[in-house]
């Protein structure tokens, strides 16, 4: 099929989650986590979203702008998106972002992405802190725009869009729709690239723009306690060096689990 | 009163609809639920939810909700809710539910929880529990504003057996008065990538590896206890990203679900979209370095430590 080429300007909405390897630890409240304990790293399906923006823009031309809404600390994820290869940054800074649900968030980031005029704005399906996956969806209705979700492949031909909805249980659909629009990618859509030292330099050349809400970040959920998780099930630990171990879960796999 | 919103292809419910009939009820603490199902084959779908308990079934109908859209469904459901006038929404957390719920929310300007688990009162009003931080954390939370609170519930979080019968409702059909210029995707027929070679559905045993594998040259480890097990090999989505094991041994919300007699994961931290597809194993084993990963949670049998070391112990003492 032949594309028509025409320059890009995409967005790309990222966010600052802990660490995969962070070891929880609760704040005092009983309704955040203690966050001076936490590392932190760009939100996962962020990163294929970002990778997506950038081959997008290697194949037609265009602009790749980074956005955040988040507090001060964000901005580690913004100058490792510019290390990466986007353009320029926008960061929507704000204390109370830290901890916004996705409806909040979602009304910030249309704010901050109304005056950009983009064609095309993409985000991970969901962040790996609160998880509700729903901040592309609501952007994308806060901005009058089309979008799709949970998407694993995009093409772009005579100003429309054509991508790929993954569905449950291993079934997918292509769904079409004008731009601009907002799609929400899914994890392993591409190969990440990482970031040179090449990018890291040149990121410090590039522009991260500051901005504040116009408004007061209003929740729309209350967090009404956080904790632990009970379990579900009682886990027996086998305990000893390896082949001690192994030889009792044998044994329990054997003679109570019946299962071998 | 409870609206609930139904999921079906081509006359086929999708069962986690009868889970969300179960969370509404439960919800809705005697109060009516009614229950709303769209698209082509909506009205046969309907015949079946109606043998819930439930005050009354709305087919919605019409030339733009015959096949899935997201500005088709949130256009017709503003309407079912506006008519049903519900305090509460509830959903199953589909993929479907995840591509229009949060544009349906917008729309009604009303907040909407997603991901639940649970339904908890706390100061005598509804909370709801649902994970965090990769079910690292879980939290009680409700939604702020006014009513119709929108809730999702996850897959498998209620029972769709245990959703109550009986009380034959009355069965409406409602036209979606939708214009065609306002449905601006446009879809195609879904289709099944790769031949679902391996039904991991109707394994025995299964061997699943996560990101603690750390890399594909480790895999013959796993492999070996598989075949010391009698046992397939499967993976969480991570791995067949990588493309370190193709994409039909993937177990998960986007992969396959199994319920084999053994599932032992193989440094599997256990996120939810991973614990979906395996919580309805029978005996689990976790092997992970990490004592508090989620995967535990689950786990009948544990071992914390280096899976290279163990799983060749593993392997061994099965040969014996």
């Amino acid at each position: 099929m032949v594309q028509t080429l025409s320059p890009m300007k995409i967005a790309v909405c990222i966010k600052q989650v802990p660490t995969r390897e962070w070891q929880p630890r609760l704040a005092d409240d009983g309704r955040s986590i203690r966050e001076q304990d936490a590392s932190w790293e760009l939100n996962e399906p962020d990163a294929y979203a970002l990778e997506e923006a950038l081959r997008l823009r290697e194949a037609h031309g265009g602009e790749v702008v980074v956005c955040t809404a988040g507090p001060a600390r964000a901005a580690m994820v913004l100058r490792e998106a510019l290390a990466r290869g986007a353009d320029r940054a926008i960061h929507v800074e704000d204390a109370a972002l830290g901890h916004a649900d996705a409806m909040a968030v979602g009304a910030v980031l249309a704010e901050a992405c109304g005056g950009e005029a983009f064609d095309l704005i993409l985000t991970g399906l969901q962040s790996d802190d609160q998880g509700y996956a729903q901040t592309g969806v609501v952007l994308a209705a806060r901005l009058g725009l089309p979008h799709a979700t949970i998407i694993m492949d995009v093409k772009i031909d005579g100003g429309r869009l054509r991508v790929k909805r993954e569905l449950e249980g291993g079934w997918f659909q292509w769904v079409g729709m004008p731009l601009p629009a907002v799609l929400t990618i899914q994890s392993g859509i591409n190969q990440l690239r990482y970031a040179t030292l090449k990018g890291i330099m040149a990121a410090k050349k590039k522009e991260i723009r500051k901005a504040a809400p116009s408004a007061p970040v209003t929740p729309r959920v209350e967090i009404l306690s956080l904790y632990v998780p009970q379990k579900s099930k009682r886990t027996e630990i086998v305990s000893g060096g390896p082949a001690e171990a192994a030889a009792a879960l044998v044994k329990k796999l054997r003679e109570d689990a019946r299962v071998i | 009163m409870v609206l609930v919103i139904a999921e079906q292809r081509n006359g086929t419910l999708n069962r986690a609809s009868w889970e969300a009939i179960a969370a509404g009820q439960q919800l809705a603490a005697g109060s009516p639920v009614t229950v709303a199902v769209a698209g082509a084959g909506s009205e046969q779908a309907a015949k079946e939810l109606a043998a819930a308990d439930v005050a009354g079934v709305i087919a919605v109908t019409g030339a733009q909700v015959e096949h899935y859209t997201a500005d088709g469904w949130v256009a017709a459901h503003a309407a079912v809710v506006a008519s049903v006038a519900p305090q509460w929404v509830v959903l199953p957390h589909t993929y479907q539910t995840r591509d229009f719920a949060p544009a349906l929310a917008v729309k009604l300007d009303r907040a909407l929880v997603t991901d639940c688990t649970g339904i908890k009162t706390v100061d005598g009003k509804p909370a709801f529990t649902r994970p965090m931080y990769q079910g690292k954390l879980a939290a009680d939370v409700r939604p702020l504003g006014e009513a119709p609170w929108l809730v999702t519930f996850q897959i498998g979080a209620f029972r769709g057996d245990q959703a109550k019968r009986g009380a034959s409702p009355a069965n409406t059909r409602m036209d979606a008065t939708v214009e065609a210029a306002a449905i601006r995707q446009v879809p195609e027929e879904p289709f099944q990538e790769a031949r679902q070679a391996v039904d991991l559905s109707e394994a025995e045993r299964i061997v699943a590896v996560g990101r603690g594998i750390k890399g594909p040259e480790h895999l013959p480890l796993a492999q070996a206890l598989a075949e010391a097990l009698h046992a397939e090999v499967a993976a969480s989505r991570p791995i067949c990203d990588s493309g370190w094991l193709p994409m039909e041994r993937q177990i998960g919300s986007s992969g396959q679900t199994v319920a084999p007699k053994l599932y032992v994961a193989v440094g599997i931290s256990g996120a939810i979209q991973h614990v979906v597809g395996m919580k309805g194993a029978r005996t689990i084993v976790a092997i992970n370095k990490d004592a508090e990963a989620p995967i535990f949670e689950v786990a009948d049998y544990g071992y914390v430590g280096d899976l290279f070391e163990f799983l060749p112990a593993l392997t061994a003492e099965l040969k014996k």
